[in-house]
């Protein structure tokens, strides 16, 4: 229940963002201004100012555009392809799983952040990169899954029969496999968007994620590190909203993961 | 005794193919774009005329295959090429980072896995009791915080706040274990929930199955019970989900070096990829991945030791 309110939350505001934020994340006012001390013309920064003088808080709301965003276009894209791979390696075997199952032990042997690492210092950072990688990043352990459930169900009488009356693989694939991997995949759905989220904010953290101005959660960590003895608030703020929206996530998928197995 | 040596080669043997593919996939994304190549080694001012020269000199203008048997060739050999960064030879940059990283690593795995053992074990046994929902509960919270923000969390109390520890690891005067436990405070607090839950539904399985019933109803105090036949069975899966756990650790390593500017192999890495240096980022690529590799085999290994009921395939008596 809370994990669905922090996630619903955080979608809420990415969503209405511009409706939301008290100031444009992109001018630069007063800067290093303290929590709730007040602009020019009057207005409150509630969350403080940062180096350039940039609401916090709005340059938070509108961050959070960019990590839902990203991690639910990859997550997603990572399914497709690992759904995909997955269920024709578990139904049709032979050679197709043996390369479908090494590629994906490849890109697995990467630890995520040097893989990432290598694909933005070839193609360079742009959001289409950072979705990318990120797929990559996920897709195998997907293919992983999928196949074994695709696997284990391809051996059922049903299957069989429905072989023996002539469907096409792809109807079989789709009207008998693919239900059975749907509730475990939706935990870990909700599982994998968070680390995605976790990876876009430690990319930003790194320098290596979307280019500035753009507000991104890490690059705000990223950037307000050098002062933050001083002013904590400049890094504080942007780590207490990626870490609500990862609980959210993860406290989702462990409800959904219980309520699962009490049906 | 022979059948364990068919079991080794052929993992060996996985274990080169992969590495084959991945040097291949590494070279391919890096280098096959020559020009690119040019540009980050010589700068973005460079004319196309000092690039096209500099391609020429060092035989970028051959065919694909050849350059990436070339640099694989020197890579096997420990000819890993010249930082175009740090002026410094790959190999012996790599060296002592991956040295500092080690110890790093090591000291968080040293924390972590017996604190996330014994938690796993005591929410476990009881399972749905309170305790195996703190526990639980506490294990979500902080495997999803990513390791800069707690990092960020930890300095705010420990630094800012109280100001016990220092705010960064340098080691600038020499080694210093003070400057460690920040560092390994993060890594073990980004991992030590998921290994503990895992623990504990390996745990909370096993002490569902018969022979643990039989032995409560033969009178046995809960302790014998879990030390005597729980346990043994349940330590299974962590062990192998702690040794599959490394690829996170390692990425983690890369973001708590550069938040508490230690000079590993993290930070090694992390300057490469902001300065385009295209041999090193290569170099440590191969490197991270053959760490990885390496421990995905040792895990295997392990696993096929522990579980008896597997003894079959390495040719052991159970």
């Amino acid at each position: 229940m809370t994990g669905l309110v922090l996630v619903g939350g955080w979608l809420v505001v990415a969503l209405l963002a511009p409706l939301l934020a008290p100031f444009d994340p992109l001018v630069s006012l007063t800067p290093l201004a303290a929590p709730g001390a007040h602009a020019p013309d009057g207005r409150i920064f509630w969350l403080g100012t940062d180096l350039l003088g940039r609401d916090i808080l709005s340059r938070v709301i509108y961050g959070a555009r960019p990590v839902v965003g990203l991690s639910l276009l990859a997550t997603g894209t990572a399914y497709l392809v690992g759904v995909a791979s997955g269920l024709a390696a578990g139904y049709f075997r032979g050679w197709v799983d043996t390369v479908l199952s090494f590629a994906a032990g490849v890109v697995l042997s990467f630890p995520v952040l040097v893989l990432y690492i290598v694909v933005i210092v070839a193609l360079g950072a742009s959001y289409a990169n950072v979705v990318l990688a990120v797929t990559f990043g996920s897709a195998p352990a997907i293919f992983r899954i999928v196949r074994a459930i695709a696997l284990d169900v391809a051996g059922r009488d049903y299957v069989a029969a429905s072989v023996a009356q002539g469907e096409p693989a792809h109807r079989i694939l789709v009207q008998d496999i693919l239900p059975n991997a749907a509730p475990p995949l939706l935990v870990d759905f909700c599982l994998r968007i968070g680390y995605s989220a976790i990876t876009i904010g430690a990319l930003g953290f790194l320098g290596l994620g979307l280019p500035p101005p753009t507000p991104d959660w890490g690059g705000m960590v990223s950037e307000g590190r050098a002062m933050a003895l001083a002013f904590p608030h400049l890094v504080i703020f942007p780590c207490l909203a990626i870490s609500s929206l990862v609980v959210g996530l993860s406290l989702l998928a462990d409800g959904l993961n219980e309520g699962g197995r009490h049906a | 005794m022979r059948d364990l040596a068919i079991f080794l080669g052929r993992r060996l043997g996985g274990l080169a193919l992969t590495m084959l593919a991945v040097s291949f996939l590494v070279f391919l994304t890096l280098e096959f774009n020559v020009e690119g190549v040019a540009v980050k080694v010589l700068g973005q001012f460079s004319t196309p005329d000092q690039r096209h020269a500099w391609l020429a000199e060092n035989g970028y203008l051959d065919p694909f295959l050849l350059r990436y048997l070339r640099w694989l060739a020197g890579f096997v050999t420990g000819h890993w090429g010249t930082s175009t960064y740090y002026h410094e030879d790959i190999a012996r940059l790599i060296a002592p980072r991956l040295g500092a990283s080690a110890i790093l690593a090591g000291a968080a795995l040293l924390v972590m896995v017996p604190l996330s053992l014994i938690l796993g074990v005591a929410a476990g046994a009881r399972e749905g009791s309170l305790l195996d929902r703190s526990i639980s509960l506490i294990a979500i919270v902080t495997t999803s915080i990513p390791e800069f923000a707690s990092a960020v969390f930890l300095s705010a109390v420990f630094v800012i706040g109280l100001g016990w520890l220092p705010g960064v690891s340098t080691m600038a005067g020499g080694f210093n274990l003070r400057e460690l436990v920040l560092p390994v405070s993060v890594l073990v607090l980004a991992s030590t929930g998921y290994i503990a839950r895992m623990t504990r539904s390996s745990m909370a399985e096993v002490m569902n199955q018969p022979y643990v019933r039989t032995a409560r109803l033969k009178g046995a105090s809960p302790a014998r019970i879990i030390l005597r036949h729980a346990l043994r069975n349940a330590l299974i899966t962590p062990v192998t989900v702690i040794m599959l756990q490394i690829p996170w650790i390692l990425s983690g390593v890369i973001v708590v070096e550069v938040f508490f500017a230690y000079r590993g192999f993290g930070t090694l890495l992390y300057q490469a990829s902001l300065n385009a240096d295209v041999y090193l980022v290569e170099s440590c690529a191969m490197v991270s991945v053959l760490v990885v590799v390496v421990t995905q085999m040792l895990a295997d290994l392990i696993y096929v030791r522990l579980d008896p009921r597997l003894a079959a395939a390495t040719g052991r008596k159970p």
